[in-house]
């Protein structure tokens, strides 16, 4: 994801002179170092500084540049939080903020590593826009959006690196728009980012059983879009929510409400990082598995 | 100028309303607008930009802008209304106001960003901006001001308005590790001097006075309250309206400094 998101950041950047990065010292990764060489005065690194990161983005927006802010999403998010509120949310400025490694992608780093409730965070500001793809093809559709949009600030919640594709039968990308990736009747799942993979596992092993199961990508968290997922709910008898984040705040919470509000009779379960920080050092699934996120738990709660 | 004037006309409408953090800016902010910055070839606004970083210092901007034919009087004269547009801080969008501030130490870090811009742009614009003593005990100022050295940011221009007072008391008694600033800028990578910040003529013979190559600051000792004698050096001035006597004895002791 993160190597797609630098290739279709450079091809724009190489068309468009107003789109700049901002980092705060995280190297550059594949085409990110090739945008660097071709255009040094359009890639900033403020060091360890998080705060003039987003600072400095809000002013060369003010100035009419495209700046997007680079850095580990808990960097990107958390330390300069009033900045982003204050800077590009409150002045409503179309700057990207790009969190890499959101959810607990950073497996083996620790808590202070772990974006485990950016988008719910991102999510309480108004103005603030938060798209979190699930596999490369997405985040390449994703990032064509960001750098093409002139209205507000946006969060952009990517993983890391090696990501498989899960969007291959999907229709095309569309902001804010829910995105049916797998067809199904019996149940629905609906969730983002990479996790997803979980999911549509899931889907082709319980099909081997006879149950049916659709997935979607809600990769655009906010604005939801609730016309594309209210039938939803009224068209399954049972609906999956899952994501990579803390259980409040989130795709969950709002699927539940949103089913209250139109009246849906389905069953919803949600699958989420736990409200904890778990001292757990493995890989990214190890630690998912802690949090009771896995293969199995998916097959067992849309199975059941 | 009529600028406290008309401040203190204005904080007889609403109740509350900074006058000293304005009155300590006074000349600083009028020396950028009419003596150092360049108006835009259409003569109605400027092709340089000002922040008023130090956002509780924005009846400043707004009496001056009134002034420069930017802020209608009767859009002043709403200040703080729900008719009106104009808030206690600088709102984005509002006549001559380019960033929303208020939030102290935000207004270095966003000046940096603009004066980068129009380095890569190379348009040759300066950036002129207020901030406050108070904002530079946040580490993000200092973020800010390193960014600009290192990016040679000389068409950069901060003044601070060293009135001394915060919130709670004195920084030169409570917070003695501040200085030396001029020090501190200079290690920073900035070119910097000191003046007093009530002397128009002195802070433009500074300005022009500087070489250049480096981002520039401008220390400007000034004294909170400036132009009525009760509310000066007086930390409740902060953020208070006068009441109708103290509006009348402001307006007899009133002194229009510039000198």
């Amino acid at each position: 994801m993160r190597n797609t998101f630098a290739k279709t950041f450079l091809e724009a950047a190489q068309e468009d002179a107003r789109l700049c990065v901002v980092v705060a010292d995280i190297s550059p990764a594949g085409a990110m170092d090739q945008f660097r060489k071709e255009f040094p005065e359009r890639f900033i690194n403020t060091g360890v500084a998080e705060q003039i990161m987003i600072g400095m983005c809000a002013g060369m927006s003010m100035r009419g540049l495209k700046p997007f802010a680079y850095t580990i999403a808990t960097f990107a998010l958390y330390r300069p939080f009033e900045f982003i509120r204050d800077d590009l949310c409150y002045q409503d400025l179309p700057v990207t903020v790009v969190g890499i490694g959101g959810g607990v992608t950073y497996s083996t780093l620790g808590g202070t590593h772990h974006a485990m409730e950016d988008v719910a965070i991102a999510s309480a500001i108004p103005n603030m826009r938060v798209i979190a793809p699930c596999d490369p093809e997405e985040t390449r559709a994703a990032t064509q959006w960001c750098v093409a949009q002139e209205e507000g600030p946006v969060y952009l919640r990517l993983g890391k690196a090696g990501e498989p594709l899960i969007t291959q039968n999907a229709k095309p990308f569309a902001f804010g728009k829910v995105r049916l990736l797998r067809e199904g009747r019996d149940v629905c799942i609906l969730g983002y980012g990479p996790v997803l993979k979980l999911g549509m596992d899931a889907a082709a092993a319980l099909e081997k059983r006879g149950i049916s199961v659709a997935v979607a990508s809600v990769h655009t968290l906010k604005p939801l879009d609730r016309e594309g997922i209210a039938p939803l709910l009224a068209g399954f008898p049972k609906v999956v929510v899952m994501e990579e984040m803390v259980p409040h705040g989130g795709l969950g919470n709002a699927v539940k409400a949103l089913a209250w509000e139109s009246g849906a009779r389905c069953r919803i379960d949600c699958l989420s990082l736990q409200d904890k920080f778990i001292h757990f050092y493995g890989k990214h699934d190890e630690i998912l598995r802690a949090h009771g996120i896995s293969f199995d738990r998916v097959v067992q709660l849309v199975g059941a | 100028m009529q600028y406290r004037r008309r401040i203190l006309d204005i904080s007889q409408k609403v109740t509350a309303l900074h006058a000293a953090p304005a009155f300590s800016c006074v000349e600083i902010t009028d020396v950028i607008y009419r003596g150092l910055m360049r108006r835009a070839p259409d003569g109605k606004g400027f092709s340089d930009a000002f922040l008023m970083s130090k956002g509780h210092g924005c009846m400043t901007q707004y009496a001056i802008l009134e002034a420069l034919g930017i802020l209608s009087s009767e859009e002043l004269d709403r200040y703080c209304t729900p008719q009106g547009i104009l808030g206690a801080h600088p709102d984005r969008g509002n006549p001559g106001i380019e960033a929303s501030t208020g939030s102290l130490g935000h207004g270095m870090g966003i000046a940096v960003g603009m004066a980068h811009a129009e380095k890569i742009l190379r348009s040759g614009k300066r950036i002129f901006a207020v901030l406050s003593d108070g904002e530079l005990q946040e580490g993000s100022s200092w973020e800010g001001a390193m960014m600009a050295a290192n990016l040679h940011l000389d068409n950069l221009l901060a003044f601070v308005d060293l009135n001394d007072i915060g919130g709670l008391e004195k920084m030169s008694q409570s917070h003695t590790a501040f200085y030396p600033l001029r020090e501190k800028f200079e290690s920073f990578g900035w070119e910097s001097a000191e003046v007093n910040g009530h002397d128009c003529a002195a802070m433009h013979q500074a300005v022009n006075a500087r070489r250049g190559g480096r981002p520039y600051a401008l220390l400007c000792k000034t004294v909170k309250g400036r132009g009525v004698a009760f509310m000066e050096h007086v930390p409740i001035w902060h953020y208070r309206s006068p009441s109708k006597e103290e509006y009348a004895a402001a307006i007899r002791d009133l002194r229009e400094v510039s000198a």
